[in-house]
């Protein structure tokens, strides 16, 4: 314990000189604006209230808002997550999204005309049939990711969070995975802030698996 | 300190801070997180689920006559139950500070309605508090407790689901005591006891209490006004103004923190500094109409803002820009999507029971709950929905009209819950009344919907102590039904035979749906049951008739490719069970006629 304390008034100023000047996601007061869209169950929420710490910590501004109610049965699910120096509306007005983060091809697809033409896009290759489609009556769009680089070029990632999970150990940390993988968006954000959220958020029994989860996932960008 | 919480739990915050001795509520999206938190984090509040709202809030108000600070919560619709008691509360007044909190669920994510609660405001005589976000949800219940006891009165504090159930910083502070001490008076029985000549007294009492609220309504600390433009100004409140704010920060706003009674000085002021003003707010022209009453001219109001679901940032900026709104470009119709409505869970015990409902041919009465969802395509075997426990009324009624020729036709669905909160009196009316209708109540012993609350049929109170089970055999035989059957609904066959008895016999029925825990009840052990852990399809034997995607199984998809069995017969296509999302509850085995689902193994 005594290190740490001698330790860190030496620290500080060199860090600070190192420091090279970051590229901030967020300038000038600005609010940025996050969407997510999934389907209930696949974890949307944890991700939304991982992201709502760290920028909490990061000292800004924060709303968060989601629909609630029906979310276990199978229904979609969306957050909107903004941050910046003062928030007000809890939603997110249509078309202004900077970041998509998508855990569902469909869900992705949905909300395709929320993101600015700007705007950065993260979708989870997993496809989670809706009943119209289990049906037969309805067919699963087979081209999302086409779709998406149409319009938003060399803006759009997609990574297949269940098997990256999977191959950790358990496919449920795959929304951990994909917000390590989302953690790249925002250099001004250090991986200790994500795990230190993570940590916060989750029993000590998962802490290990959810750390190679955002580990793994932040390297597969 | 500061700290993300939802509205819910900033409300829950608040109560415990304001020195709050007793809550009592029934859930209902968006409400339901309020009591949950203060059962599960703040000790020194004594906490309940009540049966239904109505007792919430004479739980809570008779704490208040002790001289306890106390809190009902409830959603919008709950409030129309919970009419009785807080309609003369208005009129006795309180002691120790009473606070209901109603959620508000404009586009209805989840309800049966989207009435506008602030109309019982003006309705009761009462004053009404309206958030914005999480730290104004704690710091206005908080003043909520002060203005309730220094007029007298409940106050009304009211979210809706974007305040409920959004997400952000609250600073935290201590709990403080009320400085009011506890007990009973009975020399104060004239201002409790509501008979003619005592509500004279009372009535004349509330008339003052709201010119007092008036004067204090213009000096209310969180009525602001931010003067920005002299052009326009606009006049709004909760998260109406979090929007409009949003769009038109050139604007001057009053955002009004009591939105009942109105300040009529600040008001009068606020056009005094504005040539033109603009109210902006989400279902009825509650405010507008009050300002018009007052003689001032609404600049825009309810002419551009819809009077129905909810508002939003664009909502608001292209109704008040109109042709100048620039939509974003549609690069994808999202109506060419398929959509995904919920769905009952794979293994639910209300899947079978509505798949032979449907196959008896019945009419069904249906209810508030997961249950709801047996409307929806392909089951579509639940016909009539209304509110809180009129399934078995209204099948009774439908059976006095009919006569003869509804028998056999007709019956309730009612979840357990549902049944405790407003079930119990309809049946006793079936009873006493001579009627002939089936009443099946499907026990999933818990409240699903809302996300899991205690009841009195659960055994456990809100903070998790065992505690009595309601018994609805006992009950029934207690309301004086002769006719009362148990079933297993996982069994087809056996519960449609049971059923159509039931619906048949010319006196009232009551059946009750057994070991048939919601699937997602851990502590039921609701996987127990089931024989095999998951099913698979034997490919060689279906033949693809579609069958089994009748019961509309999350787990059931259907795979185009024509082929054949190995006895020869073709078929477009065969169907595939996700081995991820199926828990083997049988039920599409059971359907199957070509026995081509079998048992499988994870």
């Amino acid at each position: 314990m005594k290190k740490k304390t001698t330790k860190k008034p030496i620290k500080k100023p060199v860090k600070k000189a190192i420091k090279k000047p970051v590229k901030k996601v967020q300038e000038d007061g600005r609010v940025v604006n996050i969407f997510l869209s999934g389907v209930g169950g696949q974890g949307t929420i944890l991700a939304s209230n991982i992201l709502a710490e760290v920028f909490l910590k990061a000292g800004y501004d924060v709303k968060k808002s989601e629909v609630h109610g029906m979310a276990q049965r199978g229904g979609d699910v969306t957050t909107h997550f903004r941050f910046g120096k003062k928030v007000y509306s809890p939603l997110i007005k249509y078309g202004d999204v900077d970041f998509l983060l998508s855990f569902e091809l469909l869900e992705a697809m949905r909300y395709i005309n929320w993101v600015k033409p700007t705007g950065k896009i993260l979708i989870n290759k997993q496809e989670i049939y809706p009943p119209a489609v289990n049906l037969g009556m309805a067919q699963y769009p087979g081209d999302v990711e086409e779709t998406f680089k149409k319009f938003f070029k060399d803006n759009v990632y997609v990574i297949n969070g269940q098997e990256i999970a999977r191959n950790l150990g358990n496919v449920q940390a795959a929304n951990v995975v994909l917000i390590g993988a989302f953690s790249n968006f925002f250099p001004e954000v250090t991986e200790e802030q994500w795990i230190e959220a993570i940590k916060g958020l989750l029993a000590p029994k998962l802490h290990d698996l959810n750390v190679r989860a955002f580990a793994e996932g932040r390297r597969a960008l | 300190m500061k700290e993300i919480m939802q509205g819910n739990s900033a409300i829950a915050r608040g109560a415990w801070e304001a020195g709050v001795k007793v809550a009592a509520a029934y859930p209902g999206t968006p409400s339901s997180e309020i009591l949950r938190e203060i059962a599960e984090k703040y000790p020194e509040i004594y906490a309940e689920w009540a049966p239904n709202e109505k007792v919430a809030v004479e739980v809570a108000s008779g704490a208040a006559i002790a001289g306890a600070r106390s809190m009902a919560s409830m959603k919008h619709v709950g409030m129309n139950v919970a009419a009785d008691p807080f309609m003369t509360l208005a009129y006795t007044g309180i002691k120790g500070g009473l606070v209901i909190v109603v959620a508000d669920d404009p586009n209805v994510h989840s309800s049966q309605n989207e009435q506008d609660s602030r109309n019982w405001a003006r309705f009761a005589k009462v004053p009404m508090l309206e958030p914005a976000d999480a730290q104004e949800c704690k710091d206005f219940i908080k003043i909520a407790f002060e203005i309730s006891e220094q007029f007298d009165t409940p106050v009304l504090v009211r979210t809706e689901t974007r305040v409920a159930h959004s997400d952000s910083p609250v600073v935290l502070e201590e709990r403080k005591e009320s400085p009011i001490p506890l007990g009973l008076d009975r020399k104060e029985a004239p201002k409790y006891v509501m008979v003619p000549i005592n509500v004279r007294v009372r009535r004349k009492f509330v008339e003052e209490r709201m010119k007092k609220l008036e004067s204090y309504a213009d000096t209310f600390k969180y009525n602001t006004m931010e003067i920005n433009s002299r052009e326009i100004g606009v006049i709004t409140s909760g998260v109406s103004y979090l929007y409009t704010r949003e769009v038109f920060p050139q604007y001057s706003y009053l955002k009004l923190g009591m939105v009942w009674p109105l300040p009529k000085k600040m008001i009068a002021n606020f056009y005094k500094k504005v040539k033109k003003v603009i109210v902006v707010e989400e279902l009825d022209p509650f405010l507008e109409t009050e300002i018009k009453a007052l003689g001032y001219k609404v600049f825009h109001g309810k002419d551009l803002i819809p009077n129905m679901y909810e508002l939003s940032p664009e909502i608001v900026e292209q109704s008040l820009k109109g042709k100048a709104y620039k939509p974003p470009k549609i690069r994808v119709k999202p109506e060419d999507l398929p959509r995904r409505p919920p769905n009952m869970c794979a293994g639910c015990s209300h899947r079978p029971l509505f798949y032979a409902l449907k196959k008896l041919g019945a009419f069904v009465f249906g209810d508030i709950g997961c249950y709801t969802l047996a409307t929806a395509p392909p089951l579509q075997a639940l016909h009539s929905c209304v509110c809180m426990g009129a399934s078995i009324g209204e099948a009774h009624g439908a059976m006095k009209a009919l006569g003869k020729d509804g028998m056999g036709k007709v019956c309730a669905v009612i979840g357990d819950s549902t049944f405790l909160h407003g079930g119990v009196g309809p049946l006793m009316d079936v009873v006493y009344n001579k009627g002939n209708s089936t009443t099946i109540i499907l026990d999933n012993r818990i409240t699903g919907m809302t996300g899991h609350q205690e009841h009195p049929g659960t055994g456990f109170t809100a903070r998790g102590e065992p505690t009595h089970m309601v018994d609805y055999e006992e009950l029934g035989k207690a309301l004086g039904v002769k006719s009362i059957r148990k079933i297993n609904p996982y069994n087809i066959q056996q519960t449609m035979e049971v059923v159509k008895e039931e619906m048949e016999k010319d006196e009232p029925s009551l059946i009750i749906c057994e070991n048939s825990p919601c699937i997602m009840l851990r502590r039921a052990k609701p996987l127990e049951k089931f024989a095999h852990p998951v099913y698979v399809i034997n490919k060689e034997k279906c033949r693809g008739c579609k069958m089994c995607l009748e019961i509309g199984c999350p787990a059931i998809s259907w795979e185009e490719g024509e082929g054949m069995t190995v006895d020869g017969h073709k078929r477009k296509g065969t169907v595939f069970i996700n081995k991820d999302i199926c828990v083997g509850c049988e039920v599409c085995a059971q359907i199957c006629k070509f026995d081509a689902i079998v048992p499988g193994t994870k």
